[in-house]
Order: C-alpha cells, then structure tokens, then sequence
C-alpha cells in the first residue's frame, strides 16, 4: 500500500497537516503573472520557493516557467532585502528586458516587513526601471490564505498598478478568468468571440503555458495580457469575474477605481455554471447568442442523457481548489452523482455554505473540509465508499489503494497532459469532462464485469 | 539578441574561440555582475599537464539573474533525509516548503514488508498562520509532534524549520528534546532555514551534522558479511541504488547503510559499524565521511558507479581495499559477466552517437559523473558546470586548505568531532595505510571534475538563464542535460534536455544494467527523428505555386 499508514480511525488534529491540499500564495501569484504579456516574475525572499514554484508549475505545463529570485541570505534576512532586490530589477531589465516585473513576496520577506513599494521607488530613484517599463507587486506571505488568494492579489494587482479610467466608455467587457488553466481561458476567449463580444481576458496564460514547438525558445512569447489592454480595463463596460475566491478581488477593484460595474459568477464548468456564464455575457454586452454555441450546449446535454444511467447515483470524493469545487459539485448534482466527500485546503465558511446548499439534496451524508486534508479526505473515503476519485496528482496515491477510479482534475497535474490544452470550462469543456467521467467509469465496469455480461454496446 | 559570436556550423566545437564566447557573455551584464560572473566562468586548462584554473564556486547567487538553485532547506530535506522512509519529517512552517518537497524526487524506496514503515509518501507540515508567525510557532510544533506520535507512532520524528521559523526565534531543538524525553523516542531537528546558505549545499551539511550528531552510532548490531561498506551520497533516483545493491550483493559485498537512498533509520544506526565508506556524491555526503573516520575510524574512499567502466573501476577499487584475493576473483568474475550485455549495447549504440557532444549543468557531482556514460558512447563534454559545488569538487581536494571560508559557509556549524571512546576502532593500522597508498591506493581522493576534462572546455558555475540560452545557440550541442526547470526552454530551441536530477521517469543509470539504459535513453535522444519536423511543409517552401500530385 502506498499509504499504508493512513487508518479508518479518525484523530481530531489541531496542529498537523498531513498531505495538504493547498499550497502556498506566491505559485499562484507566479501563475498569474506569467499571464502578463513580456512579464516576468519575481519572487522576493531566498531563492528556494521561487525553484520549488517554477519546477511546481513546470511539471505541471511541461513548459519553460521563468521567474526570478532576490535570493536572500542570511545577511538579508536580518537587514532587509531592499539591497537585493534592487540589484535584481537592475539585473532583470538588463539582462532579459521584459516590459514588467511582477515581484510577489514570500514568508521571509512578509516576515522582515520588506516594503516592495518603497523598495521599487528607490530603485526608480536610483534609475534601474528604464523608461515605459514597470514594477508591480503583490503581497503573498503563505501563513495566510493558499495558492489561490495568490493568485486573486497578482490578478488584483494587475487593477490597482494599471487600471485607469480615460472618461470614454469603450464596448469591451473585462473577463477575469480566475485560476483556471491556459486552454480554459483559451475556451472562455472562443466563446466571448464566437458570441461577437470585445473583451479584455486578464490574466492570460494561454500562448505562454502551452505554446508550440517552434524551434525558437522566447522568453517572453506571444500571449499574456498587454499593458495597453490592463490600462483600458478602467474604461470597460463591465466585469465579469469567474470564481469568486480568485477573481472577486480585482473585479471590486476595479468597481472602486474605475467605476466599471462588476458581476461575480461561478467558474463556468459543467451545465448550470456555464449557462449563467454565457447568459450573463449576452446581457453584459447586450448580443444574443449565435446558434453555434446553443448547439455545443445542446450536444453536451445529449451526452448527459444518453448515458445518465451510469452517472445516476454514483458516489464521488473530490479535493481541489474552492471554485472549481464549487462548479464542479454542482455539475456532478445535476447529472445526477453524489458529490459526498468534498475538500480543499483553501479556508472558507462562504465556500462551505455554498457546497451545503449544492449537495442539499443530495441523499446521502456529505463531508465537507474547508480546511481539510488529503489525509483526511482518504479517511473519510475509507469510511464511506465512492465510484469516484476527482483530483489532482497526488490523489493517485488513495486512487490505487482503495481500486476506485480517478478523473485528473486541478492543481497539479503532472502525471498527465491534455489539461493545458483541453479546457474543463464551457459546453466543450463540459463534453470532454463528461467524456472523462465516462472513460474513467466504464472503463472500471469493462474490467470488473464478469464474462457474461461483458458489455459490447454501453 | 544579437549574435556576435559566429555561430557554430555543426558539430566543430573547436572553431569556436572560448574567449569570445566568455567575453560576449560578460559583455550583456552589469559591471558589477560581470565581475563576478567572471570568477564563475572559465576556460578549463589550456592543455596537457597545465593545472587546472581556479573557479569561484559555493558564493551568493546574483540576484535576478535567474539561477536554477534551490535553497538549504531542499538540500536539507528534499535530498538528504527525503529519502529515508522510516522517519516522520515534519516541516514547520507554512504550507508550501513541505507541498514542493512531497515526492517530487523520485528517490525510490522499497519496505521490505507491506507492514514495515513508508512515509515517504506523506507530506507533513504545521502549516503556520499567521498567529503562529506573530506569537511563536513552538506550540503548534510541539502539538503536531504529538499528534503525528498519536497517530503513527514512528520510531523517530525529524523537524525541519523553514525560511520564517528562523526569523520569528522558534527553538526547534528544545522543542524537539523535550517532545523526546516525553514521548521516549527519537526526535531531532534542523535549523535548515532555506537562507542560511547560497545554495541546496549548506542543507546537505545541515543534515550530515544531524544525522551524525542523532543517529549515527546508537545501534551496534553488526551486519554479517565479510566485507561490510556504506554507500553514501547515492540518493537512489530511478532506483540507481538498488542497482548497486544487486551488484554489490553479487560480489558478495554487504551495505550496511545507504546515505540516504532506499535508507531506514536502522541503517543509519548503525552505520558505524562498517568497514569502509565510499562516497558517490562527494559533495553533499564527504562531511559524513570525514567525522565516521575520526570518531570511528572508518576510512573513505571515493567511488563513482556512473558509467560502465566506472562501476568496475569502483569495484575493484573496494576489493583492493579489502585485501582479499577471494573478494579480487568474485569482482573479476562479476564484471566479467556483466559486461557483455553492456558491452553489445554500448557499441551498437555508439555507432550512432560517436562524436556529437553534450553540455551539463547540473547538482554537485553529476555533471561530473555522467560525462564517463557519455564518453562510453563516444560523446563530447563540451561544456560543464555544478548548481551548487564546492572549488573542491571542480579542482579537486588538493586545493581544500586554499578555500576561503566566507561569512555564509561560516554560518553552518563545524561539528568538533573526536574519538569515540568504545566505538573507534582503526580498520587499517598506519602501517597498512601506508603500504597502501605506497602502492598507489588512494583514500579521500577527488581530482573534480575539471581535470578530468579536455583541455578548451568552458565551465561555468552556478549557469544563468541568460548563459544556458547563449551557450545553445552558440554550440548547438546534441543534448543538454540539467533539470526540470530547464528542460523546457532547452527543449524549444531544439535540442533534446535530458533531466539528471529526476531522470525524467527513467533510470536506474547506475551500475551495468543502469550503463545499458542510460546508452539507450541518449540514443533514442539524439537519434530521433522527431526533431527535423519542426518546420512544417509550407514553411519549408512557402511558394505558392500550385503542383498537382499526379503531375509531379
Ligand atoms: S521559505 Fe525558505 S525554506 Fe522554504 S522554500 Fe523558501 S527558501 Fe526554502
Ligand atoms: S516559505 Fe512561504 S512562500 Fe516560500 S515556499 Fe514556503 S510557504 Fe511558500
């Protein structure tokens, strides 16, 4: 057994987490400015968590992830690390030139107090940002929050260094895709324009996580979000900002700032979430709906009534970040599975509330950690049984252990491909999930069945 | 960016000036920066007999340069006592340090019964808030401790404090004592806070201190065997260390304790209790080694079971060292039957690599290391360097008394280590030492990498973003090996990364059998096709003309 230690046996624990099922602001922070055209990221503190983040993500994308690092000893651990990482902005934009630098914190230096702003005026002051060039920062100490909060201060970040208001109202609608890979805010960009909407996507990590083979390796490739577009978010319509935990921040940003009117909504996975996606879009920019998108919503029901037999009833454990576990929970009520054992490591009480009210009527007890662990969700399933496993990686481990079949979903994924390039949002994400669902589940039946009733047709 | 320097055509490493490509990379950075990058980059010895040149190695990382180091904490945890199944090593800190370093290694571990004791599939972190930043962490460390005791009940627990632990003053070694005297079993801890050195290196010899300090010498059972040896510095990536075991257990030769692959707590118990060290990875283990020798009288040698003809090498190298004709037979009559399934491979595969050349930049001893499988199929080291070496391992041990200890090294304790007083037992007597070093056997050698290297060869420590990109474009070599957070923007300029911290998912490589997939594995490399499809049809010859199919 690969987790030979884990037992039935419940133990409060106040103090120890045993296989977390978060992880630390600032890869979400990384995360999201590398959805910034010509930006790189800069982890300010000892240069550990930037290589723990940058390997993290790269096994992830199987993609270059670049990111610098203010390398702290111990000297700037007592004195500060204004020194540092001056030097580094000085040594970023002479050596590799991207247009900004997005520097997060992590513990230690949230932990010596260090003042990015200050820092970053000193270093104005001293001529190490070159004329047109920019230093934004995030604040991201890890003893707070998890990698999603990070993600949702770069985001806001984004707002609060760029965002201003010219006086003209343009068309454009903000989108705020919230921590969702580059495919999904691929897909989210493909609806917006198959529906004839201008919008602004930010962040944008598609083009930069999974960019072609080429040939040519650039450090600062073709996608992300300009500078020009972050400016005239002030100017927008409205916002539209998916996953309340990782995108609400900057959308009420800009609200404050800019006067740009903001709707929160739901990730848009699975039916329900991407109708109000879609639907809110349409009023937003005051379009109607082509037929071919209509048509992706139709085929994606069809899958779910052609074979609502083998989704009905089924029992699922799933652990992964607040948003998706929102849409997600959702998505599995309403083609009629059970969602019974539901984790993050992101703390929350809105979060659980919320997937009270999804699996209210689901017949079944549901367990719900908000925080949980790994450790914990492994226990309960232990204890009450499921058909399915939805996760990241690390849920292979409990996967093998129990024999229960496993649907890769979240962060991170680094036993597969496909997430980077195929989305989970949308009617086509839908379809794909449900695909997923499907393969993951009949496949189990195709190989527990007895010969007899060994299957040709499902 | 521009390219000053003439591109290289194909394969004529030897056209190229060094001093241009040194110069031209100087050229892009600031004065200050250029002044020491300088120190880091050189030209290895201009040719026969020439000493080798000085390198500034194991000094601060430049910051924003973009390095590929980790921190004290990943050498202290991830590599060094990673690997080890039977303790609960519990990160204090915030959540992420303990995230990044669950079984992101790869180092294998095989429990020899499905009760026996594995957690290294676990991750365990007090996961502060921040209350426990403001008010101190010690209460919540002291609950965890007990609560993983509760749960688990291991024989030991091992702490690690991260980045803020050391700031906000937690006293992790008190904490770790008194949970120890209360629950009766061992706890120990590391301040191996990930600034307290320039790199992973200071945290290998934070936990070299530990482990030596904790649990080295408290079990005195001795293994049988004749000829009873440790392996240190083999963290058992991709199963290299059970390759060696398999070799070593047929020359009739008993490993007492791995440091750390596929290791236990029990192993490192009693490690002491061995006849010989030898040393794999010189860099992260040789403080082990040095105090075994001074409080227990255990000498070391270096070994390397990195290349076929290595591996033998090594063997013979222990068999010597034991002065036993039988043991001299029994490694004979191994290599001898281990050989020509290598031998068949290597040939047919150096058919196809001989001559193309490889670049590596990796750990402290493997850009070293694998330069022997390379050669074994004919390939070139052109350029080479460590993430985070010491001058010794570049230059070799001679120049150990030249080294300046600066503030940074000053900061990781020197443990004062003397006899123990019933445990120090001389395996050779002076005399027996002598003969053998008259005839030429050497203890406590390491020459480094760069005298085993050709002459007009660059080595670079400590290699940037900015300089793996210029060395590619400028050598255009077959394969450039280094680790994961590389491997990508290698890979889109063409050239095949092969990863040589994780292996990529392959291995083992150590060894005879590990020689074999190693040879493989670069061969499927740099012979696959799949690269010359880059360019697409159309952006082969982009003219528009029309040609029908039946007509061509
Ligand atoms: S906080 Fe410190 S110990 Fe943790 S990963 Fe970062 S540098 Fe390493
Ligand atoms: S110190 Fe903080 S920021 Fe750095 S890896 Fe650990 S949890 Fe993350």
């Amino acid at each position: 057994m690969l987790l030979r230690h884990t037992s039935k046996e419940i133990v409060n624990r106040k103090a120890l987490t045993i296989n977390p099922a978060k992880t630390c602001q600032p890869i979400g922070a990384m995360y999201a400015a590398l959805g910034i055209h010509g930006c790189l990221p800069h982890s300010h503190g000892s240069q550990g968590c930037c290589a723990y983040h940058r390997s993290t993500l790269t096994r992830h994308y199987k993609e270059p992830v670049m990111a610098a690092t203010s390398s702290f000893t111990e000297g700037a651990s007592v004195f500060g690390g204004q020194a540092n990482l001056v030097q580094a902005i000085d040594n970023i934009f002479t050596i590799y030139d991207p247009e900004v630098i997005a520097v997060h914190t992590t513990c230690l230096s949230e932990t010596i107090g260090d003042d990015i702003p200050q820092i970053a005026g000193k270093a104005q002051a001293d001529g190490k940002i070159p004329a047109g060039k920019y230093v934004i920062h995030a604040n991201t100490p890890s003893y707070t929050g998890s990698h999603v909060t990070g993600f949702a201060s770069m985001t806001r970040a984004m707002v609060d260094y760029f965002a201003r208001s010219s006086g003209q109202r343009s068309d454009r609608i903000n989108i705020i895709p919230g921590y969702v890979e580059p495919s999904d805010m691929e897909e989210i960009r493909r609806i917006a324009v198959e529906m004839g909407v201008r919008i602004i996507l930010f962040p944008d990590t598609s083009n930069v996580l999974n960019r072609p083979q080429t040939g040519r390796y650039e450090m600062f490739p073709k996608g992300g979000v300009t500078v020009e577009e972050l400016m005239s978010t002030g100017d927008s319509r409205t916002t539209l900002a998916l996953g309340r935990l990782a995108s609400g921040s900057a959308a009420r940003a800009l609200d404050t700032r800019c006067k740009v009117p903001c709707e929160i909504l739901d990730l848009p996975i699975g039916l329900n979430a991407t109708d109000a996606f879609v639907d809110a879009l349409r009023k937003a920019a005051a379009v109607s709906v082509p037929d071919t998108i209509t048509t992706e919503r139709g085929r994606m029901l069809d899958i779910i009534t052609d074979m609502h037999q083998y989704f009905y009833g089924k029992k699922v454990a799933l652990t992964g970040d607040p948003d998706q576990l929102v849409s997600l929970s959702e998505f599995l009520v309403s083609i009629d599975m059970q969602p019974i054992h539901i984790v993050t490591g992101t703390p929350g009480k809105k979060f659980e509330t919320r997937i009270r009210e999804i699996t209210g009527e689901v017949p079944h007890r549901v367990n719900i950690g908000a925080p949980g662990d790994m450790f914990l969700f492994h226990q309960w399933i232990k204890n009450d049984p499921v058909d399915l496993l939805m996760g990241n990686s690390y849920v292979k481990y409990i996967a093998r252990d129990e024999d229960i079949p496993f649907v890769r979903f979240g962060f991170p994924i680094t036993d597969r491909i496909g997430h980077s390039y195929f989305p989970t949002v949308g009617y086509r994400g839908g379809m794909r999930l449900l695909e997923k669902i499907l393969d993951a589940l009949l496949d189990r039946k195709d190989r527990d069945s007895p010969e007899e009733s060994f299957e040709l047709v499902m | 960016m521009a390219l000053s320097v003439k591109e290289r055509p194909d394969s004529e490493p030897e056209r190229i000036d060094l001093n241009d490509v040194r110069q031209e990379i100087l050229d892009r950075y600031p004065t200050k920066v250029a002044r020491k990058r300088a120190k880091q980059i050189v030209i290895n010895r201009a040719g026969g007999g020439a000493e080798v040149p000085e390198i500034e190695a194991n000094t601060r990382t430049i910051p924003g340069i973009i390095t590929q180091r980790g921190c004290t904490y990943a050498g202290c945890k991830g590599v060094i006592l990673g690997p080890t199944r039977d303790i609960v090593n519990i990160t204090h800190g915030p959540v992420g340090c303990g995230f990044y370093s669950w079984l992101t290694r790869r180092n294998q571990t095989r429990a020899s019964t499905p009760e026996d004791e594995n957690y290294m599939t676990y991750c365990f972190s007090t996961d502060m808030q921040e209350e426990d930043i403001v008010f101190g962490g010690e209460k919540k460390l002291r609950a965890a401790v007990l609560e993983a005791y509760e749960i688990f009940r291991p024989k030991a627990i091992s702490i690690f404090s991260t980045c803020p632990v050391g700031l906000i003053g937690d006293d992790v070694h008190t904490v770790a004592r008194e949970m120890k005297e209360h629950l009766g079993i061992n706890i120990f801890a590391f301040s191996c806070e990930g600034y307290k050195g320039v790199s992973q290196s200071a945290g290998h010899h934070i936990a070299n201190n530990g482990i030596f300090t904790h649990v080295v010498g408290l079990d005195d059972t001795r293994k049988e065997g004749k000829y009873s040896i440790n392996l240190l510095g083999e963290y058992n990536i991709g199963g290299d260390a059970f390759e060696i075991e398999r070799i070593l257990h047929r020359c009739g030769i008993t490993v007492v304790s791995t440091f750390s692959g596929n290791s236990t707590y029990t192993q490192f118990s009693n490690a002491h209790t061995a006849d010989l060290n030898t040393i794999m990875c010189h860099r992260s283990i040789n403080y082990v080694a040095e105090m075994m020798e001074t409080r227990y009288g255990i000498p070391w040698i270096k070994i390397n079971f990195i290349g076929a003809g290595a591996t033998a090498k090594t063997l013979r190298k222990i068999a010597r060292y034991f002065e036993d004709p039988e043991l001299a037979d029994r490694v004979e009559e191994i290599i001898e039957s281990e050989m020509p399934d290598v031998e068949k491979v290597r040939d047919e595969v150096r058919a196809r690599c001989e001559g193309k050349s490889a670049m590596l930049f990796v750990g402290g001893s493997r850009a070293h290391h694998y330069q022997e499988l390379f050669r074994e199929i004919g390939m070139i080291t052109v350029s080479a360097g460590y993430e985070f070496a010491h001058r010794d391992d570049y230059e070799g041990r001679n120049i150990l008394p030249d080294i300046r200890v600066d503030a940074d090294s000053r900061n990781i304790e020197e443990l004062h280590v003397e006899p123990d007083p019933e445990r120090y037992r001389p395996r050779k007597n002076p005399e027996e030492l002598e003969r053998l070093a008259r005839e030429g056997f050497r203890f406590k050698d390491y020459d480094g990498m760069m005298s085993d290297m050709p002459a007009r060869t660059l080595i670079i420590d400590d290699i940037s973003q900015y300089e793996t990109e210029r060395l590619i474009e400028i050598f255009k070599p077959a394969i450039f090996c280094a680790a994961i957070k590389e491997k990508y923007a290698i890979q889109k300029k063409g050239i095949p990364m092969k990863q040589l911290h994780s292996y990529d998912s392959g291995g083992p490589y150590a060894g005879f059998r590990g020689a074999v997939n190693f040879y493989r594995e670069i061969d499927r490399m740099v012979n696959t096709k799949i690269w010359s499809a880059i360019k697409a049809p159309w952006q082969k010859s982009p003219e528009l003309s029309a040609g029908y199919a039946w007509n061509a």
